[in-house]
């Protein structure tokens, strides 16, 4: 496999300049793009017995609406501008299933934007991409 | 929605108030029935001298089965079982799922009730210290009992055609009695099942939750509450409504997270005031097993506390009443036996530890001072023995108990539900029918005195144990089945971890 590259997206405007920076990366190097989606998500979470008789439905609605909210159209627009694209979207906690996909796609790198994430959560969590570049094995580019 | 809100609200704020006046009356109607029900399901029988009552018995025999012909599972299997919930065998591509940690927290939250805090009160109080040994024994064979249960209902749930999951003992006696050839008797025993969970929801999982609510707030405001119990309770009911008819899914939320916070904090604080009461303990500890094998000064020595230990056991860990099993039914799993493993946690965590810790709060505190509680009784009690040592802690002790007593009539409210549309189907509209019984029962609890409430409740919840557990006898050789063959596996290294490798 040639150059290939892991796009992290959200659907914010953020991650959209991630996007545009993916193509024209991957357009001079010829790179393959992983587009990655993670729904937020926590296997030690409290919830109520009919939140887990509904979870099964739930998830897959929420793996639906990410794939033709979110997704889709990205690979639409990477996939016009001429690149060949692959698509992930999976639930958990985001910095670590994006760098566990990452791992099982063999990327070089990770490209990621400034997620759309509320100054308050950052602040007590730290950003998803502050969290990538902290813990990633492999080079990550945040797009600004 | 809005309409039949305020509609329920105005009928409960003028009926209420009335009630309150009539709380005698109430008492008078609830305590002949509550007599004639006790009389019934808890039909006992003279064994040296203390009454036995066959439920009980029906019980412990069935605990003590499952345990040797489980092969003691409730030892052998509880490394598996932390591992299990730790997710070192779980799929990466189920994630997004309903995990085992979730599922056992849910249950656990559903079980973990203000019976932790009140309910060992009252058994060390009739029982005597020995109670507290047999209290723990129960606990220790009742994860057998829950592994056999929570197996079946993951195997026997059934989905639903809008993708959710409906689980639980009416569902794995009326398809695992069919499994066996017996059709009819298994559609009678589910039905009976369903109709009992129903009852026992209103009681054990409702009336009694929210009347130890309001005794402990009424204990910590000085008295200052006496009357008023319409009040509380129409504040808990109409807080019940707005999450399980309203749909607040975030007061749920907030309170499914801060549960187990709670549970923590209690135990934390309850281990503060043992070793604060440290010279009583040694004392303490010979007096639970002093008492469990003379039972001295207990009604029916030794054997009386066996009794009361066990009742209260079942009461508080749900082992054989088959309860939980709806709450673990949700999750996701090819192997069923891997959610057995992970619910013998549950009276391991709600028994064994949490139990004793109160226990010996209380406990200790006797040694030390024989009076310490005067004429207090059920949670009142266990405050008291905190408040000998952290004068502040019937505060937070009261929050901590309104919290549990929440949470639990959350997760009965929910399997009440599936008993009701078990038997009425999955409409609405009954569904609505049933959650406005349930609120208003919410508020009865607060009004009716402990007494008869708690016998009535009590009675209920061991007469559905004797479907769930007959029903456990005859399935119990398919789950030891699966089991051999899923352990032979994991033995083997066919079902592998993922991680930790």
């Amino acid at each position: 496999m040639a150059h290939s590259y892991l796009l992290a997206v959200d659907g914010s405007s953020g991650s959209q300049k991630a996007v545009e920076y993916a193509i024209a990366q991957a357009k001079l190097s010829g790179a393959e793009i992983v587009l990655a989606y993670v729904i937020e998500w926590s296997p030690y979470a409290f919830n109520t017995p009919e939140e887990n008789a509904d979870r099964h439905k739930r998830r897959e609605e929420e793996l639906e609406r990410a794939k033709t909210l979110v997704v889709s159209p990205v690979a639409t627009e990477l996939r016009e501008a001429g690149l060949t694209v692959t698509t992930e979207v999976q639930h958990g906690n985001t910095a670590k299933t994006l760098i566990e996909i990452a791992l099982s796609h063999n990327v070089d790198q990770i490209l990621v934007g400034r997620l759309g994430e509320s100054g308050l959560k950052s602040l007590l969590f730290g950003s998803i991409a502050a969290n990538l570049v902290q813990s990633s094995p492999l080079p990550v580019t945040v797009v600004p | 929605m809005k309409r039949l809100y305020l509609t329920l609200t105005a009928w409960l704020i003028f009926t209420l108030p009335a009630m309150a006046g009539i709380d005698e009356a109430i008492n008078d109607i609830t305590k002949p029935l509550a007599e004639v029900i006790v009389q019934i399901v808890f039909f006992k029988i003279p064994v040296f001298g203390a009454q036995l009552p066959l439920v009980v018995l029906w019980l412990v025999i069935g605990a003590v089965f499952f345990t040797i012909y489980m092969g003691f599972v409730n030892i052998r299997g509880f490394k598996h079982a932390i591992e299990l919930v730790r997710g070192d065998y779980s799929d990466p591509n189920s994630k997004g799922e309903v995990s085992h940690f979730q599922a056992l927290a849910t249950a656990v939250s559903g079980t973990v009730g203000i019976g932790n805090i009140g309910g060992v009160a009252v058994a060390v109080t009739i029982g005597g210290p020995g109670a507290t040994f047999w209290l723990i024994v129960a606990g220790f064979l009742g994860m057998s009992t829950k592994f056999v249960e929570c197996t079946l209902g993951v195997k026997y749930r059934t989905e639903n055609p809008d993708g959710s999951v409906s689980g639980g003992p009416m569902y794995y006696l009326s398809k695992g009695f069919a499994d066996r050839g017996m059709p009819g008797f298994g559609s009678f025993m589910g039905t009976f099942y369903a109709i009992g969970i129903f009852i026992g929801a209103l009681g054990i999982g409702n009336m009694f939750q929210s009347n130890q609510a309001y005794v402990q707030l009424n204990n910590v405001a000085g008295g200052s509450l006496d009357g008023y119990g319409w009040l509380v309770g129409l504040i808990m009911a109409a807080i019940v409504f707005s999450v399980i008819i309203g749909g607040i899914k975030s007061i749920a939320r907030v309170t499914e997270k801060i549960v187990p916070f709670m549970a923590i904090f209690y135990c934390v604080f309850a281990l503060i005031v043992i070793f604060m009461n440290f010279s009583a303990i040694p004392e303490a500890v010979a007096n639970i097993f002093s008492g469990a094998m003379t039972g001295e000064g207990v009604k029916g020595g030794a054997i009386g506390a066996l009794i009361i230990g066990f009742q209260r056991a079942v009461f508080s860990n749900e082992a054989g009443i088959g309860s939980a099993s709806i709450a673990h039914s949700a999750v996701r799993t090819n192997e069923p036996v891997t959610e057995g493993y992970v619910s013998l946690l549950e009276p391991f965590i709600d028994t064994i530890i949490i139990c004793t810790i109160t226990a010996l709060v209380i406990g200790t505190s006797q040694v030390a001072d024989p009076n310490f509680a005067g004429n207090a009784k059920g949670i009142a009690m266990t405050s008291a023995a905190f408040e000998r040592q952290l004068s502040w802690f019937p505060i937070p002790l009261a929050f901590a108990g309104v919290l549990f007593a929440f949470s639990t009539m959350i997760s009965w409210s929910y399997y009440g539900l599936k008993g009701w549309t078990y038997l009425f189907g999955e409409s609405n509209f009954g569904q609505t029918i049933y959650k406005l019984i349930f609120c208003a029962f919410v508020a009865l609890g607060c009004i009716v005195q402990l007494g008869p409430i708690l016998d009535i409740s009590d009675a209920l919840v061991f007469l559905i144990c004797v479907p769930n557990i007959l029903g456990l006898y005859f399935l119990a050789p398919i789950v030891r089945r699966e089991m051999i063959s899923y352990f032979a596996r994991v033995k083997s290294g066919e079902i592998k971890k993922y991680k930790n490798i």
